[in-house]
């Protein structure tokens, strides 16, 4: 592979890690922070990628809208509608057990699944939503750096709001939460209320994400929100990395990228008829690696750094 | 129409005992030990392709094949349990929750390493199916019920009138509670692990002679076999069989309404409002 071609890969690899960045840190609020368990962030991924699709494609036919609004509108709408989704889901499950959570979130996910492979009309079927458009510069050599650069932002933007609110008295609750949920109660919190802010915030990033995902590749199908690529993923990379820490949710992403990339440049070198299994080699390698960071390093690489204490007379 | 109703409550009674049976087993782990095993549905997985090394490479019929995948499925569910799930019992049940998801995408990858990504049956050409008035059974459909009432039986022998049956019930009932009083608590939970995984196991070959093999099967299965669970009241072995065959018979007679698609959907709907009206379920389980 000549150089062109190398960079042009990197700046790929490194996009779709953006995106697999904020992910991590929705999630990050979610478990690491308030210890939800969200078995479906492919549900609020897809949804976020189809509704920011819906919002900027050109007017069409073939499915619903078509409303060629600005790249923007259509992130702001993924952010909106995966929001809501997450407040319907979050108050059917906010006041049982976090397995409940885990299996009404893994049952939304399905299902979204299921209708958009269904309801043609509005998401295209199977064959998908095409002409996405690309933020800034549509085509040409210009078009992935310029990209990367707006994820890269996006990523900043994420990471430096996740990472305020996590210092932040409303971060400090939901840890409380997470830690001792009746001590906070007696402590005068609201419980439930933080719970469902937490539970929409981390959703809505992961819509933020899917409506990047659909301006990255400019094509969507249902193919792509499978709960491997959708989900399984997303939860490697947070505990690998270090869950609760914003810094390990970054770098969790970037090491379970560089397994998951690197070794479908392997796959690819296989013959065609051993590709299907490379690939399940590879989603059963990530599994072990999950396993063995929980059972050996279960705070993962970066380890949640505890806040210091505030001084006596200081607050 | 009404023959088309009780064909529809045939597929209902099949579809509820392969449910029954795998929420059974999710409702015995969550029980005992208080985590929702997200890879129950390909565990199913597991013992339907097990069978199929017997039933497709040694030419034995499904019932010898039977009681190898069952074997399969048990050593396999003792072997997670010992080399991940006991280490991880120390922490909290969310991180076992979390490992089992991580499980489930083992299994499912290793079936597809093993045996390939298609489709495959037990026997191929088209079963004939016994006439009665305007209703076709098929004969695969009895012995999926028959073999599910059986198992139940079996179940509830074993739940009511042996030692560990007994002990069973006492560590869903007070985990802690039964260690002081002398239960062999570990033990109890192998026999618990051994009994979920045959029952997926058969939920698994039971699914296969319904429609056929796929690396994802069990897996499409998860969400109706919790809301199995759910409905009946999680932790409540015999509200996982009612609230199989209600999931069940929901899920093929809404087909008569909305597209077939959204089976699951069904399925899910009844769970949700499960969680909202009634969160212990119809058998007073455990929640919050």
């Amino acid at each position: 592979m000549e150089l062109a071609g190398l960079l042009s890969y990197f700046v790929f690899f490194a996009s779709f890690a953006c995106i697999y960045a904020i992910m991590a840190l929705g999630l990050n609020i979610q478990w690491g922070m308030t210890g939800q368990i969200n078995i479906g962030v492919a549900g609020f991924y897809a949804v976020g990628a189809y509704t920011s699709a819906i919002l900027t494609t050109p007017p069409t036919p073939e499915h619903l809208g078509g409303f060629a609004l600005p790249v923007i509108v259509g992130l702001i709408g993924a952010v909106i509608v995966s929001g809501l989704l997450a407040v319907l889901i979050g108050m059917i499950t906010v006041n049982l057990r976090s397995d409940y959570l885990a299996i009404a979130t893994i049952g939304l996910a399905e299902i979204i699944r299921f209708l958009i492979k269904n309801e043609e009309q509005v998401t295209h079927g199977v064959r998908g939503i095409a002409e996405i458009p690309r933020p800034l510069v549509e085509s040409g050599p210009l078009a992935g750096p310029v990209f990367l650069v707006v994820a890269l932002i996006c990523v900043a933007i994420a990471y430096f709001l996740v990472e305020r609110a996590r210092v932040s008295p409303w971060g400090r609750v939901l840890r409380a939460i997470r830690d001792n949920e009746d001590a906070t109660k007696a402590a005068g919190k609201n419980v439930v209320s933080f719970r469902l802010q937490a539970f929409v915030v981390g959703s809505a990033l992961m819509g933020f994400a899917g409506g990047l995902y659909a301006h990255f590749f400019g094509f969507i199908s249902p193919e792509a929100f499978q709960p491997v690529f959708g989900t399984f993923i997303v939860w490697a990379m947070l505990i690998v990395g270090g869950s609760g820490n914003n810094k390990g949710a970054l770098l969790g992403t970037v090491l379970v990228w560089l397994v998951w990339s690197g070794t479908e440049i392997f796959t690819r070198l296989l013959p065609a008829d051993m590709a299907t299994q490379a690939s399940a080699a590879r989603v059963l390698m990530i599994g072990v690696l999950l396993q063995i960071v929980l059972l050996t390093r279960r705070q993962g690489v970066l380890p949640e750094e505890r806040p210091k204490p505030i001084p006596r007379g200081d607050s | 129409m009404i023959g088309d109703i009780i064909q529809l409550l045939i597929y209902g009674i099949v579809t509820g005992s392969i449910l029954a049976l795998g929420a059974i087993g999710v409702s015995l782990v969550f029980s005992i030990l208080r985590f929702a095993h997200f890879a129950h549905g390909d565990l199913m997985t597991v013992g339907a392709y097990a069978a199929l090394v017997i039933v497709a490479g040694l030419g034995m019929p499904i019932i010898v094949a039977a009681p190898f995948a069952v074997l399969v499925v048990a050593v396999v569910a003792i072997a997670i349990e010992l080399s991940i799930y006991r280490p991880l019992r120390e922490s909290s049940p969310i991180v076992l929750l979390i490992s089992s998801f991580g499980m489930a995408l083992i299994l499912r990858s290793a079936v597809q390493l093993i045996w390939g990504t298609g489709n495959q049956v037990y026997a191929s050409g088209i079963q004939l199916p016994i006439r009665v008035g305007g209703i076709a059974i098929k004969p695969d459909h009895l012995w999926i019920i028959a073999g599910t009432l059986g198992l139940i039986a079996a179940l509830h022998v074993f739940l009511q009138y042996t030692k560990f049956g007994k002990a069973m019930r006492a560590m869903a009932d007070n985990v802690d509670l039964a260690r002081i009083s002398g239960i062999p608590t570990s033990r109890v939970i192998m026999i618990a692990w051994i009994i979920a995984g045959g029952l997926a196991a058969m939920a698994g070959i039971f699914l296969a002679m319904d429609t056929r093999l796929h690396p994802v099967m069990g897996w499409q299965l998860l969400l109706p076999v919790f809301a199995a669970a759910i409905v009946g009241g999680i932790g409540r072995p015999y509200g996982a069989m009612a609230g199989g065959l209600l999931i069940g018979v929901a899920m093929e007679m809404s087909t008569m309404v909305i597209n077939p698609a959204y089976k699951q959907a069904v399925a899910f709907a009844l769970m949700v409002a499960t969680l909202i009206v009634r969160p212990t379920g119809i058998f007073r389980g455990s929640s919050l």
